[in-house]
């Protein structure tokens, strides 16, 4: 093949992911009714509206307490569903990885359950489990301790396998015990990576338990569904910037905890 | 990084040699405070309406029916299936329209192809953009652009292209400086320079990062169907369960969202492996 032919060759490929993608999004337009001219002619109307509705005025702060209060909750729940998955995830990828697996069954049991817990949408695990047991924090907690466990155990994997191989190899040399070898090799070469994957998965589940709690009835998704619900708009502005101020803030100190650790 | 040597000797005289660093306090910080607000989380917890020993065995009772006996009773496999094509509609909408926008958002972001005071206005807006979670924006274009496949997309696609440009500034800035250089000097103009040295160069990148988004707008896009009522797959399970109670069609639904679920990831894994194997999934 002369550079001529590879060359046209090219074009055509290149032709070809054109056209599909173009055809993609015409299919997806259709199913969806979806209107691109009209979408992008209502975004000036609805920046307009928001500009004009979703102002925080005097009297929307005086919720301010209720509202931080279930931010709080929210918070709290993002954090304990996290720390708490991290225990689980950490068992489990030590039976998954190749570098400290103990059989072939447990480590394809491994994969197994984190691929299944972090393949359901959380708000799939949310409604199933909002069912047996009803309206309180307990739901959206473990809606996203099942979500983080499936998350963390196939980032702890990758961890495990990156960074310690040859310590593991160096201290299996010396006979060590397997947890002499876990406690000693792999959780301190690790731990940098795994904390910063944790604190990746916190941010994601306070945005996440927004989500949860519009379902669930916790927590500031539940202020957010009720504001919104009774066309309260000042107090629905309030409520996104509470949460706009929380996630940054949570997001620069992990950030900064990251740039000290790695 | 700093290390520092401390050594000290107890009351029983043993001498404990102990190497401390900054990375290792903060370490030993983060992970304290954690398990503090884990416990306080717990005793905070709104425990209302709960019955432990009534909600177990009634959750194992629920899962067992809809794993173990899916069904479909309310709609049938065409409709099911046509509600999936409208949650991948979403989901692709969302994510192709966010990746063309977020590629110009991302020159203009981008240390090394625009000016300092651009780059860092575009990278706040983006920041503020991503900090509000994906179903407020959703809900919030449902009243601002009134209802329907319009809101849901555009709510996405806000999202989408705060969490794109954020990765494809970071390709872009990863670009040789020095072929930027050479082509400036042929007297080459910035449309140039783009399209010759920065689009070839990380081109697999950002085609890359573009399919990791489209298998989270996937997921997303359930949910917005749950949560906000963008229709789709995600609206089914969230009448099934919430309406109609139906346990097996809640299995079912369940079911299909984990087959194409898998098989997203299943790609993007490939994919990843193959183009940039140092890959981070940060948001």
């Amino acid at each position: 093949m002369n550079e001529k032919t590879m060359k046209a060759s090219r074009k055509w490929q290149t032709l070809f992911f054109v056209v599909l993608i173009f055809g993609m999004t015409l299919a997806s337009s259709a199913i969806t009714e979806f209107n691109i001219f009209h979408g992008l002619a209502t975004l000036p109307k609805a920046g307009a509206w928001i500009f004009s509705n979703l102002l925080i005025t005097q009297e929307s702060l005086e919720r301010l307490p209720t509202i931080l209060e279930k931010l709080l909750e929210t918070i709290l729940m993002s954090i304990a569903a996290t720390t708490t998955g991290t225990a689980v995830a950490f068992f489990l990828s030590l039976m998954g990885s190749k570098t400290t697996g103990t059989s072939r069954a447990l480590g394809v049991f491994a994969r197994f359950v984190a691929s299944v817990s972090r393949n359901i949408p959380v708000v799939a695990w949310a409604l199933i489990l909002l069912l047996s047991f009803g309206q309180n924090s307990m739901t959206g907690y473990l809606a996203l301790f099942v979500g983080s466990v499936g998350f963390l155990t196939r980032a702890f994997i990758e961890s495990i396998d990156e960074a310690s191989q040859s310590a593991v190899e160096a201290l299996r040399a010396t006979g060590a015990t397997y947890f002499q070898i876990v406690f000693k090799a792999v959780v301190p070469q690790c731990l940098p990576q795994m904390i910063s994957w944790i604190l990746f998965m916190i941010e994601t589940n306070i945005r996440s338990a927004t989500l949860v709690g519009i379902l669930t009835g916790t927590g500031i998704g539940y202020a957010f569904d009720l504001y919104y619900k009774t066309l309260n708009y000042n107090a629905v502005a309030l409520v996104t910037f509470s949460i706009i101020i929380a996630v940054i803030v949570i997001e620069l100190m992990s950030n900064y905890i990251r740039k000290v650790i790695i | 990084m700093e290390a520092s040597t401390y050594i000290r000797r107890g009351a029983n005289g043993r001498i404990t040699i102990k190497m401390g660093s900054k990375s290792e306090r903060v370490m030993t910080w983060t992970v304290t405070l954690l398990i503090a607000l884990t416990i306080a989380a717990f005793y905070f917890f709104d425990y209302t309406g709960l019955d432990l020993s009534k909600a177990i065995p009634e959750t194992f009772y629920n899962l067992k029916k809809m794993f173990l006996a899916p069904a479909l009773s309310h709609f049938t496999w065409g409709q099911a299936f046509y509600q999936m094509g409208v949650t991948l509609g979403l989901a692709f909408l969302s994510t192709i329209l966010g990746a063309a926008i977020a590629f110009f958002l991302a020159l203009m972001a981008a240390s090394n192809l625009s000016k300092a005071w651009i780059s860092k206005t575009v990278r706040i807006a983006v920041a503020f953009i991503r900090a509000v979670p994906t179903v407020l924006w959703v809900l919030i274009f449902a009243i601002a652009a009134g209802l329907g496949s319009e809101a849901a997309v555009l709510g996405m696609l806000f999202h989408s292209i705060a969490y794109l440009v954020k990765a494809f500034s970071e390709a872009f800035e990863e670009v040789d400086q020095g072929i930027i250089e050479a082509l400036r000097a042929t007297g080459a103009n910035w449309w140039h320079i783009v399209v010759h040295a920065v689009l070839p160069s990380t081109f697999t990148y950002l085609l890359s990062w573009t399919f990791l988004r489209f298998e989270i707008n996937f997921s997303v896009a359930v949910a917005m169907g749950a949560a906000a009522g963008a229709g789709g797959i995600g609206f089914e399970l969230f009448m099934a369960s919430g309406f109609y109670f139906d346990l097996s069609e809640v299995g079912m639904i369940t079911y299909m969202i984990l087959v194409f679920a898998i098989v997203l990831e299943i790609l993007s894994t490939k994919m990843k492996e193959r183009y940039f194997p140092a890959a981070k999934l940060g948001n």
